[in-house]
């Protein structure tokens, strides 16, 4: 106790108390500002998993970009044998050619990239700073690369991904484009956005 | 006439005993000593005052007319150009304010920069002016998604994305930002009340903290010198005059005539600035799945645009784009700590040595060239021009401590000087 009167001691513990109690109440009173923000019900129902009919597609075709998954688009390729071939030669220009990083459910970690191997689903966002890469399907010499044989191109950063998605060394993108959860329900019918077993 | 004189004087006598009105207005304004040596320089931060006041009447109507929703916003924008009486002009007024205010605001900070007025004691004048500065840029990236046009909505998705480089929480961050898995209507509804809400309330007490901490220490001036060293017998600076009427009427007035002359000319017969201003992608309604040829940020954000593009490898374990990210944020943090890393003893670019004079020179040009860089397409050799460029800006900081304190000075005059 100080000369005046003033007992320091108990009036540091009060403001250090009164400051911890204070703390916890804005902590506390954020939470529903910050929870705000999180996607909304709606938001979350909107994202629910979307049937897509793949009976109809040709070897070599592709569907899509389609608004489809959480109003991403979506791509999905009928690779033919010759493309499937392809995907194993000349994988030194791949960062990630056995799909290390998980950018894809684990029943998509394999060579293709796909549960059915002609089938790739893939998410039509590059990896660098979410521009839609575009479908090049053909084998030819092209502006951005003398020697492609086909697969997807971003024009905004120049990422290129092979016709599994999987991205090139030194490109700006750092991954292989994602493989979204989906799954066969029949022979005809791909579910997007789900597990099988999930719902 | 005495009567109503006396009245007055009554009246303010009777504010002024419940409200300080006279002494704040003699303290900000007619009691206010400048120096007397401003030069063209100093009459940026006036104009800057002058476009805020702008953006902000304008927006405040502009929000009178738009709907900010996914579904209605590119239409409301056109119906305020086509159908709402002098909807197009008050749109052009605040897109061409927007520029403006970055055009006045770089001149302002590189005045700043050329007569040392962030040295001791004006440290924290120049940190509140960074906050106005980091705040603009906020306002600028939000305000620009709400035409909802494709350029908007591809500028936003790729900024936005930027938050998915930093490890572990980005991607979550990224959802919780844009409140939806992709760039949306509910992105675009925040992004309006952030714009019209909450960064422009931060935006107006930054810019009082500012003028506050300035007519705490008083200005700068292109000398350096310090006019307080020197007072009369009533205790005023010698080389000070009154900022009201002196600078008000006789420097600041006509400066604003001549700039709006500019502003008119490019609101009336540029208002898309070349496509510099309103990008031409931006007349398309946002499409998320057609991205633009180009996806270039707004002129203002270019240089940093550059540097973001220059980190082309990973390094450390790090992907390059999380370096990117690193570099962009390095870039405008390091503006802050200016203050401390100018060792000078003098302030003035007039009496500092060659050193300064040509880091500062290189400085700003390698500042032009980011800024276009980061408007064209990344080819090999612009790469490593831009990855050259950023390593100046770099340098021009990180190297002022030893530069600033090795070069050979010339002597300050004691009182300020006129040319």
């Amino acid at each position: 106790m100080s000369d005046d009167g003033t007992n320091k001691g108990r009036r540091n513990f009060l403001i250090g108390a009164t400051s911890v109690v204070g703390t916890a109440g804005v902590a506390g009173v954020a939470v529903p500002f910050l929870g705000s923000w999180n996607p909304s019900a709606k938001a979350l129902a909107a994202g629910a998993a979307i049937k897509v009919d793949v009976s109809k597609m040709k070897p070599g075709e592709i569907l899509g970009p389609i608004p489809a998954w959480r109003d991403k688009p979506v791509f999905v390729v009928r690779r033919t044998q010759e493309q499937l071939d392809m995907l194993s030669e000349d994988i030194g220009r791949l960062a990630d050619p056995d799909s290390l990083e998980e950018q894809q459910p684990e029943y998509a970690q394999n060579e293709t990239r796909s549960i059915k191997p002609e089938f790739l689903v893939l998410l039509g966002i590059c990896t660098h700073l979410s521009c839609s890469p575009k479908f090049h399907p053909e084998v030819v010499a092209t502006t951005f690369d003398s020697t492609w044989t086909g697969g997807f191109y971003c024009p905004c950063h120049g990422s290129k991904f092979d016709l599994a998605g999987r991205v090139f060394s030194g490109v700006p993108a750092p991954t292989n484009l994602e493989v979204p959860p989906h799954y066969f329900e029949s022979d005809a019918v791909l579910v997007i956005g789900e597990d099988e077993g999930v719902a | 006439m005495a009567s109503i004189e006396q009245s007055f004087k009554e009246i303010m006598e009777w504010v002024d005993d419940r409200l300080p009105v006279t002494e704040t207005y003699e303290k900000h304004m007619s009691k206010y000593w400048a120096p007397k040596n401003f030069n063209i320089w100093y009459i940026f931060g006036v104009l800057a005052f002058v476009v805020l006041v702008n953006q902000l009447l304008t927006g405040i109507w502009l929000t009178m007319s738009y709907v900010p929703t996914g579904e209605g916003a590119f239409a409301s924008v056109e119906y305020i150009m086509r159908d709402v009486e002098y909807g197009w002009m008050l749109r052009y007024m605040h897109s061409t304010g927007a520029s403006a205010f970055f055009v006045v605001v770089y001149l302002h900070m590189f005045r700043g920069l050329l007569y040392g007025s962030y040295q001791k004691p004006r440290e924290l004048i120049w940190v509140f002016g960074m906050l106005i500065y980091l705040a603009l840029m906020a306002e600028g990236f939000f305000g620009y998604l709400l035409p909802w046009g494709n350029m908007s909505y591809w500028g936003a998705q790729v900024i936005v994305s930027l938050a998915g480089a930093i490890p572990v929480v980005g991607d979550d961050l990224m959802v919780w930002v844009r409140g939806d898995f992709n760039m949306s209507g509910v992105t675009l509804n925040r992004f309006f009340a952030l714009h019209v809400v909450l960064v422009p309330i931060v935006l107006l007490v930054l810019v009082v903290l500012h003028i506050l901490a300035l007519h705490e220490v008083g200005s700068n001036n292109p000398d350096g010198v310090d006019i307080k060293k020197h007072l009369d017998e009533n205790g005023r600076p010698l080389d000070g005059i009154q900022f009201h009427p002196y600078y008000t009427i006789g420097h600041d007035l006509p400066a604003i005539v001549l700039f709006l002359f500019i502003f008119c000319a490019v609101m009336f017969f540029y208002p898309d600035g070349g496509g510099y201003f309103i990008e031409h992608p931006n007349y398309e309604p946002a499409d998320p799945l057609k991205t633009p040829e180009l996806i270039a940020p707004v002129w203002y954000y270019t240089p940093f645009y550059s540097m973001l593009r220059a980190a082309t490898f990973p390094l450390l374990g790090m992907t390059a784009k999380f370096w990117g990210l690193v570099v962009m944020a390095g870039a405008i943090a390091i503006l802050f700590v200016v203050p401390w890393l100018d060792r000078s003893p003098v302030k003035s670019m007039r009496y500092k040595g060659w050193g300064s004079k040509i880091s500062l020179t290189l400085f700003i040009i390698s500042f032009f060239i980011l800024g276009y860089l980061g408007t064209v397409h990344p080819t090999p050799g612009r790469t490593l021009l831009a990855q050259i460029c950023t390593a100046i800006y770099f340098g021009f900081f990180l190297l002022m401590p030893w530069y600033t304190s090795v070069e050979k000075t010339k002597p300050v005059p004691d009182r300020v000087t006129i040319k």
